[in-house]
């Protein structure tokens, strides 16, 4: 479904993304993990289209996507919970779901796919009027997994799902995530919560300095040395 | 105090918020385009002015009523604000100069560029627009005849605040309500996440542009039948606008509303009570003390009220 063919990145003459090379097949939740500043972010922001590779591909459901207009991708399919929500916190509830359906399909299905989210997160419903800046952190996140949903992705990014929320609502977080799969939607997921991705992912990929060092099951991953004393701390 | 002295009270107040109506919808156009582009637009002024000359030449040439121009006048002031915003500042966003301020600097050649333009096509002569109902007014006693005391009300004055409101709300409907107008307002607060959400950014910025010269054209014709009109007029309305920015917060639309009201009432009193050559004081008065008390502007109190710190 998406794949991403040797890239390198660079923020001005700073390259911090290294002939990157992996893919997500459809229906699966993939997971990138690694260190801060390990190019995981920059990564998902290339996928985007808000940086582009200076070199490679990136490739999804056949087409080359590194060159078309970021706002276009949301109506190819890809959708991205970015890193801190990066909600419009003057903008209430609704209407910031309203933001994640403006084009096409998703425009028609908009009623819809709100109550299918108010089903998925009650709270949200009780505030739908209420702006998205007066939330606490979980529901804000709540409103930026919503609003990803909002424009019917085959596939959803997440960045970074867990920053700074309870140890709880990083659980419910992270269920919300595996029912968004068994609804058919395919996951690609960075997280430094190394433990809880990986027990959710099929496959990962672990970014080192902006490589590529390891990949494998979610399960191979969680038992393998490097990753344990690297990331898991045991 | 006697009932002379509620009267001229009332009457201030009255006119103050009549002006503050309409410097509202020139402040907004404003904040706008801060709120979307980052930047002060310095041409605003000079915008206004072509618009007051659009207005001025079809109620002249055409015998077409300044009110009526508003029609004409805004869509053409929508699209040079496209043309700007596209062939001018656009080019000028791209490069990665190392003043951020540059876009600033080319607004006030715009602005300088407009008047002058104006000054060679239509001389520097003060013109005033001779319409029928210039001088007349409503007055309390003929409605009320047993009222204690007078008040009156400018007919022009009236018309023009009231379009003013009605045009205010309708771009307040325009934002609330349609996509276009949540996904100017996305743009403003997180342009990166409104790029992610599927809005053309670039295109918002072009119309914010477009409906900010728009609503201050619209103004240029509301004004003209109570202004007097010349090339250079343009600069102190910049300035109105900014102080209206400034005190209403940067890029908030109901701050600007308010802002707008503050400043006409104030300016308003100042003529009154101090001396009609005051206003202008009056208006860096109010500049530089809410930018010492309140720096956030009108929006940060709002603001603080609704996050209940």
């Amino acid at each position: 479904m998406l794949e991403v063919k040797n890239i390198d990145v660079f923020y001005g003459d700073v390259q911090v993304i290294w002939d990157v090379a992996f893919e997500v097949r459809k229906g699966e939740v993939v997971a990138l993990i690694g260190a801060n500043g390990a190019g995981k972010s920059t990564t998902l922001k290339t996928i985007s289209g808000i940086l582009r590779p200076k070199k490679g591909e990136v490739i999804f459901e056949g087409e080359p996507i590194n060159k078309v207009e970021p706002y276009k991708l949301i109506e190819k399919g890809i959708a991205l919970c970015p890193e801190a929500r990066r909600l419009f916190v003057e903008m209430t509830v609704e209407e910031n779901l309203d933001m994640g359906s403006l084009r096409g399909e998703a425009k028609k299905q908009r009623q819809n796919t709100k109550e299918m989210v108010f089903e998925l997160f009650p709270r949200l419903s009780e505030r739908r009027r209420q702006l998205a800046g007066t939330l606490s952190g979980g529901e804000q996140q709540m409103v930026a997994v919503g609003r990803g949903l909002m424009s019917l992705p085959k596939l959803l990014m997440f960045d970074e799902p867990s920053l700074g929320l309870a140890p709880i609502l990083v659980r419910e977080i992270f269920s919300v995530i595996k029912r968004i799969r068994q609804e058919g939607t395919t996951v690609l997921i960075v997280e430094q919560n190394t433990k809880q991705t990986l027990a959710i992912a099929d496959r990962a990929y672990v970014l080192e300095t902006g490589k590529i060092t390891l990949e494998g099951t979610g399960q191979a991953l969680l038992n393998d040395e490097h990753v344990k004393k690297a990331y898991l701390g045991v | 105090m006697t009932s002379v002295a509620i009267e001229v009270f009332l009457q201030t107040l009255i006119a103050g918020l009549l002006l503050g109506g309409l410097y509202a919808l020139i402040g907004l156009g404003m904040t706008l385009i801060m709120g979307v582009m980052k930047i002060i637009n310095l041409a605003h002024g000079e915008l206004m002015m072509v618009g007051m000359y659009i207005a001025y030449w079809m109620f002249v040439l055409f015998n077409i009523d300044p009110y009526l121009s508003v029609f004409i006048a805004t869509p053409i002031l929508f699209f040079l604000g496209i043309a700007l915003q596209k062939f001018l500042i656009n080019p000028v966003l791209k490069v990665e100069a190392i003043l951020p301020e540059n876009q600033v600097i080319l607004t006030v050649g715009i602005g300088m560029v407009l008047a002058n333009l104006a000054t060679i096509f239509f001389t520097s002569d003060y013109r005033s627009t001779p319409v029928s109902y210039a001088t007349n007014a409503f007055y309390l006693s003929d409605y009320w005849k047993a009222s204690p005391i007078e008040l009156s009300l400018s007919v022009p004055w009236s018309v023009s605040f009231i379009l003013a409101v009605i045009i205010t709300i309708s771009l307040w409907f325009f934002l609330a309500r349609t996509d276009t107008g949540k996904s100017i307002r996305a743009t403003a607060q997180d342009t990166d996440a409104a790029l992610l959400m599927g809005v053309n950014v670039k295109l918002m910025r072009v119309v914010t542009f477009g409906i900010g010269s728009g609503l201050v054209g619209a103004a240029g014709c509301l004004f003209l039948p109570i202004y007097y009109l010349f090339p250079s007029l343009g600069g102190q309305f910049t300035l109105i606008a900014f102080v209206i920015t400034i005190l209403g917060g940067l890029g908030s639309t109901i701050g600007a509303i308010i802002g707008g009201l503050i400043l006409g009432v104030f300016e308003s009193m100042t003529a009154t009570y101090i001396g009609m050559g005051w206003a202008p004081v009056g208006r860096f008065v109010i500049f530089v003390v809410c930018l010492i008390f309140l720096p956030g502007g009108v929006a940060s109190l709002l603001k603080r009220k609704k996050l209940g710190k």
